[in-house]
């Protein structure tokens, strides 16, 4: 944190899910992206797309790691861009949902393609792609469970793999239609 | 006459002068010929031409910090934006409103690699508070109008607007600034008065208060210097000022114990550590402010009033943060504590000031002037005496020269007072007078230097000379890059590398090669002449001062050492630094 010294007593890094609203224009994630790089923070996943043509706005979920007082920063340092209208602490508002996609791609031959169906079975992925020696998985969830299934992939044959990064909101009936009208 | 269609050069300019722009400082180029035909035929705006982009956004500083208006800077693409950066950052670091106009080849060009093409919109994205391309004729006026707006709301910073040449050359209807520009929702000053209140109550019941103000107060306008000088003077508590802040209380207050920080005060920086309740005000706790931050004033309550969000707990963690513009703050709490005054809950504060009368007793800013020499520290103290019965605007270039001048020149008012604190620009010096001295034509403006320094924008003596402008430029000249000398005596065992200026020019032949008087002075009978000689001159005067060249800078908070572990002298008994503290800047 400092220049001067890690304050001894600083506590754990925690993993923390920031939501944010941003004008949907060339530049925004340059500015949100180079505030975290110029400034040394983490971003451990980063997910981006329009959510509202009329009003072109677009929806960031970003999942970083810190101390409170970095996530604290990271937070107001965000609300100086100007293009960044809302940032939300999913984390620290209350219970809400993390989820991800995952393209999976394996290559696999002979007895463990039947292996391969079955776990994929397990996890309810989609199969959207087969080959005689190949599968294309679709599979949604937490990233946890994602990185479970790519680890029981892996040991099956050579794999591919491309996933959006994770997407959250809120649980319950609380919605930002009033902060987005504020815009 | 009464249309409302132009080019978007001309609409430019339009949504200048409805801005309020009277100079606008900058250097031609094709990429922005249409806006240089637009200015020809406008009457309203005054153009300074400099000699380097750098300057020309150094000159908007100059002119912006000493007025509290927005600086105004026009540049051509490529070199010319690039040559703009290092003005653009230092803005940003010392939270200076600018506008930068930048050329930019035609939109189609655009990714080509065209000539004189840059990617000024991304270098600049993290030197600027904001910054525009306009691919959007339509869009071009409201742009403008916004980039006021963002530039002088809040905390203010730099905005630059990218104009690519087909965009200035299109027909545009011009739309007028609308009454209310949406401010950007993340700047609202949250005048809560409980807590305020408790802050009140807070600074009354302490016994050992202390008041730290910076930058925010000068930025927020003359009004918040009244209120904070206001607010000391109910409390009779101490109070310092950083660098940026110096002249928002006056220099004569008597509870003024002068500037913090690594080269501040003894009496301001041990009363900092000592104290129990400290009240920041529109400063950002910057390293050179609080020294080793786990020995920052450890046993004290600590407020924090700040206009930027992110200032508050980014590196010290405070027990009351107030967002909000410094004027709109001290306010509510002058009121607050008033209230509570009168009520007589003000603990005495005796044995706090007898202490402290202790620690001003080391003299810290002492110095001998013994033999012919000039010590640095007697001219710019010569410099203050013989100067102060006028309205003074003094800026620094970056080093030993710029200290002096925080420690001995004192500053009875704020905004004449134009330095490069976070960025430490050498060569910033110079073109700021010139953007001083345009807004203040009357006043006696002096840009107190370092050789140096002087020799990284020293093409700014054309300019002055072509605008007749009556800038004083004192220099200190060592001979050395003194600061860098200083550090390397202390923390690098006395290896000199490469921080002496061999070949430096003729200073006095220099000023009489523009036309312009050059003097010079090594000895310390003459200097108080010299002085009197150079500001009687009606006219630009380079002064040589010719001084004590291996003086170093004291007092000193040596890199990663606290408040409390300040060396006076060179004689001091100094600590190695620790390893920690070399690899600091
Ligand atoms: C553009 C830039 N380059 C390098 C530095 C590092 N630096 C800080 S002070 C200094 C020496 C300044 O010398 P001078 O202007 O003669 O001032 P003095 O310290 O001698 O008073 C240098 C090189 C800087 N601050 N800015
Ligand atoms: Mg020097």
């Amino acid at each position: 944190m400092s220049v001067y010294q890690k304050n001894e007593l600083e506590e754990d890094e925690t993993s923390r899910t920031l939501s944010l609203i941003v004008d949907n224009q060339p530049g925004t994630l340059a500015r949100v992206i180079g505030l975290f790089s110029g400034r040394g923070y983490n971003i451990e996943s980063l997910n981006v797309t329009e959510i509202d043509k009329i009003r072109n706005l677009s929806r960031i979920s970003l999942v970083t790691r810190g101390t409170s007082m970095t996530i604290e920063q990271i937070k107001s340092q965000l609300l100086r861009i100007i293009p960044v209208h809302i940032v939300r602490d999913l984390t620290l508002e209350g219970p809400f949902i993390k989820s991800e996609l995952a393209l999976v791609k394996l290559v696999v031959k002979g007895a463990n393609r039947v292996e391969a169906l079955r776990i994929a079975e397990t996890f309810r992925a989609r199969t959207l792609d087969v080959t005689l020696s190949s599968f294309v998985f679709e599979l949604t969830g937490k990233p946890s469970k994602l990185d479970a299934f790519i680890n029981l992939m892996r040991s099956l044959g050579d794999t591919e793999v491309s996933r959006t990064g994770v997407s959250a909101i809120s649980r319950g009936d609380k919605t930002e239609t009033k902060l987005l009208d504020q815009i | 006459m009464t249309s409302n269609y132009m080019t978007g050069a001309e609409a430019v300019i339009k949504a200048l002068v409805d801005n309020g722009v009277e100079v606008i400082f900058g250097y031609p180029g094709g990429a922005v010929l249409p806006l240089y035909d637009a200015l020809f035929e406008n009457k309203k705006i005054k153009h300074i031409l400099v000699r380097h982009e750098q300057a020309a956004v150094h000159a908007a500083e100059g002119y912006a910090r000493s007025t509290g208006k927005v600086g105004c800077v026009l540049v051509t693409s490529g070199p010319g934006a690039t040559n703009a950066i290092t003005g653009l950052t230092d803005a940003l670091m010392d939270s200076v409103p600018v506008i930068c106009l930048s050329g930019q080849v035609p939109t189609h060009l655009i990714g080509t690699d065209a000539f004189q093409e840059a990617d000024t919109v991304g270098i600049s994205r993290p030197c600027t508070k904001h910054n525009y391309l306009v691919k959007n004729a339509d869009k071009l006026c409201e742009i403008i109008h916004k980039s006021f707006e963002i530039a002088s709301s809040g905390r203010p910073g730099p905005v630059l607007i990218d104009l690519p040449k087909d965009i200035q050359l299109t027909n545009v209807k011009y739309i007028n600034k609308t009454q209310k520009i949406k401010k950007h929702n993340h700047y609202y000053s949250n005048v809560d008065e409980d807590l305020i209140n408790k802050v009140a109550k807070l600074l009354l019941q302490s016994e050992r208060p202390i008041i730290y103000a910076g930058g925010g107060v000068v930025n927020s306008g003359p009004k918040a210097s009244k209120l904070l000088t206001e607010l000391v003077n109910l409390l009779d508590c101490p109070v310092t000022l950083t660098l940026m802040g110096l002249g928002c209380v006056p220099n004569t207050n008597k509870n003024f114990l002068g500037m913090l920080g690594m080269h501040g005060t003894y009496e301001a920086n041990l009363a900092m550590h000592n104290c129990d309740v400290m009240l920041n005000v529109g400063a950002r706790f910057d390293d050179r402010v609080t020294g080793r931050l786990n020995a920052f004033a450890p046993n004290s309550k600590k407020v924090h009033i700040d206009v930027d969000k992110s200032s508050i707990n980014k590196v010290v963690s405070v027990d009351y943060g107030i967002v909000g513009d410094c004027k709109e703050i001290l306010s509510v709490l002058v009121q607050e504590v008033k209230k509570l005054h009168n009520q007589k809950v003000l603990k005495s504060k005796t044995t706090w000031w007898s202490k402290i009368n202790k620690w001003k007793e080391k003299d810290s800013l002492g110095f001998k002037q013994i033999g012919n020499n000039i010590k640095p520290q007697q001219a710019i103290k010569s410099l203050y005496e013989k100067t102060k019965k006028f309205d003074t605007y003094i800026t620094t270039e970056v080093g030993q020269h710029q200290m002096w001048a925080a420690q001995y020149f004192g500053f009875s008012k704020p905004n004449h007072w134009m330095t490069s604190g976070g960025l430490g620009t050498m060569g910033y010096g110079l073109p700021s007078s010139v953007g001083v001295q345009i807004a203040h034509p009357k006043s006696l403006v002096i840009d107190i230097s370092g050789e140096a320094s002087f020799l990284m924008n020293m093409q700014e003596l054309s300019t002055i000379v072509q605008y007749k402008l009556p800038i004083k430029i004192f220099i200190l000249n060592n001979e050395w890059m003194g600061m860098v000398r200083q550090w390397q005596e202390l923390n690098h065992g006395s290896r000199y590398s490469e921080s002496y200026t061999s070949s430096l020019p003729d200073f006095v032949k220099l000023a009489e090669s523009f036309g312009i008087n050059g003097l010079r002075v090594d000895n310390i009978n003459n200097l108080e002449a010299t002085i009197d000689e150079m500001i009687n001159i009606n006219g630009p005067v380079i002064a040589d001062i010719r001084v004590e060249k291996e003086e170093n800078c004291f007092p000193m908070i040596p890199s990663g050492a606290a408040h409390n572990e300040m060396i006076l002298s060179s004689d001091d008994n100094v600590k190695d630094t620790s390893n920690e503290g070399l690899a600091l800047v």
